[in-house]
């Protein structure tokens, strides 16, 4: 779900471009959530300020349930999210992961990484100036 | 006293179109885009999401956008927007122990285990206008090394030996003053939800003071650190904490000297600082006016410094709650200003009676 929910909702939607059949339970309904966060890092919870969050439950014909919470206001993205969770719990699982999850989770890993690695090429390599005496 | 008073309707509407052209500056030049300046002002972007408190970078670019880049007007945006919102839920509280960190520094050890990593910074810059971006063009790739691990904390080194007071971990329910107004004296969590969303150049400003002399504080940077958490969140309905998105926030942790006191042997404290997206001013402002508030718990003198004093930092932190009562100056006031006209000219007039 949270593959899902970190998802660019342009690149979700072009991975699964049509929407299953599907019957809508509630939303896509968008929303804040309170981010807290900890007094030094690791004290007691404070409240941060909040983030916007869309939700959306669905159910497949077959009767599975979905649900989708996902980072932003984009209600297509949601809805999306949720088809694919309900899809999740069928016998399905195996094409949605190939053609959708690990596409998604590539990408991903690829744009972390990326990162990463331009921060360690920032990282300080210190050297002592030694003086010349014996 | 306000009176209501009807007229002027065609002057707004002309006044709101006049404002949209203007915004739109000259038509020859390109409109400008909100993923441009989602992605090329993403500083501003940062501020505007932590004092509008609300974590939503396209948001954010639309607010300044249409605010013509006054932030503090983008913020008001977004603080009405946020109104408008359904609250979801309260998320777990993020861990930034496990950050992705782009950046990550600290004053007080050289050789940190972690490393220091200065990441996308202003600092050592050279502050010269740079002319070359004047001209569009492409930056060069930045160069890549192996990515290196989580990184610990530096406090935790100093918490190992004992040598700085310690942070209790709790799952105490914090205040929230977006659902009860503030009340005085505030706890520590309702001080740093206030600092964390008030006005940057107020909360920077009060803590140079504090550096300054009043209100003795000189802190070293701990550690300062930059990057993405992942937000996770309790759903009732699944039973489960999932993880509902990632945002990126500027943690500042400051150590401070303490004396001691007859009970307690002489140990650092702490001052902490958490904004969203990099905001880096913003964070060690934060931690060190957090850690004037805490002068009482400490023991510490009241010297009379503003910085020391909660209701005169807690109060004014808010550019919203300070520009609305700021700017309400510029509304009619035609009655009030009559009745102090009609009282001056008859105060004259009585003194000229008197001295003939």
């Amino acid at each position: 779900m949270g593959l899902l929910a970190r998802a660019p909702a342009d690149r979700l939607a072009a991975l699964y471009p049509h929407i299953s059949e599907h019957a809508v339970l509630r939303g896509p309904e968008t929303g804040a959530v309170m981010v807290r966060g900890r007094q030094g890092g690791t004290g007691a919870p404070f409240n941060l300020g909040e983030m916007t969050l869309t939700r959306c439950s669905v159910r497949l014909p077959c009767g599975k349930d979905g649900h989708a919470y996902v980072q932003g206001r984009n209600k297509d993205h949601a809805r999306r999210a949720a088809v694919l969770d309900a899809l999740l719990q069928t016998e399905a699982i195996g094409e949605v992961t190939a053609r959708v999850l690990a596409p998604l989770a590539e990408a991903e890993s690829a744009q972390r990484t990326a990162r990463a690695s331009k921060a360690a090429a920032t990282k300080v390599e210190f050297f002592t100036m030694v003086r010349g005496e014996d | 006293m306000y009176v209501a008073v009807k007229g002027g309707e065609r002057a707004i509407d002309n006044a709101h179109a006049f404002l949209a052209e203007e915004r739109r500056g000259d038509p020859a030049v390109p409109d400008l885009s909100v993923a441009q300046i989602r992605e090329q002002m993403a500083l501003a972007v940062n501020r505007v999401m932590t004092e509008g408190s609300l974590y939503d970078p396209d948001l954010a670019a639309l607010a300044i956008k249409q605010a013509r880049g006054d932030l503090i007007e983008a913020i008001f945006l977004i603080r009405a927007y946020r109104t408008t919102l359904p609250r979801l839920g309260y998320s777990t509280p993020v861990d930034t122990g496990k950050m992705a960190t782009t950046r990550r520094i600290s004053a007080t050890y050289k050789d940190l285990p972690g490393g220091q990593i200065l990441g996308p910074t202003f600092d050592y810059t050279h502050r010269l206008i740079d002319f070359a971006l004047a001209a569009e063009g492409d930056a060069p790739p930045a160069p890549q090394a192996s990515p290196l691990g989580d990184v610990p904390r530096v406090t935790g080194f100093l918490d190992r030996e004992g040598l700085i007071e310690e942070e209790p971990a709790s799952d105490a329910t914090p205040g929230d003053l977006t659902r009860e107004p503030m009340e005085l004296p505030a706890d520590r969590a309702l001080r740093l939800q206030a600092l964390t969303r008030g006005d940057e150049g107020f909360i920077l400003s009060l803590a140079y003071s504090s550096q300054r002399g009043f209100g003795r504080t000189h802190p070293f940077v701990g550690e300062l650190r930059i990057g993405e958490v992942a937000v996770e969140m309790d759903i009732s309905e699944l039973g489960v904490a999932i993880e509902i998105g990632e945002i990126t926030v500027t943690e500042c942790e400051t150590v401070n000297q303490f004396t001691g006191s007859k009970t307690q042997p002489p140990q650092f404290t702490r001052g902490y600082g958490l904004v969203f997206g990099q905001t880096e001013r913003k964070a060690i402002s934060m931690s060190l006016v957090d850690r004037a508030l805490r002068w009482k718990e400490l023991g510490e003198d009241d010297t009379g410094a503003p910085v020391q004093d909660q209701e005169f930092v807690l109060m004014h932190a808010d550019n919203i709650q300070a520009t609305g009562f700021l700017e309400h100056i510029k509304l009619p006031h035609y009655v009030d200003f009559q009745s102090e006209l009609e009282l001056v000219r008859r105060l004259r007039a009585g003194m000229t009676e008197a001295a003939e």
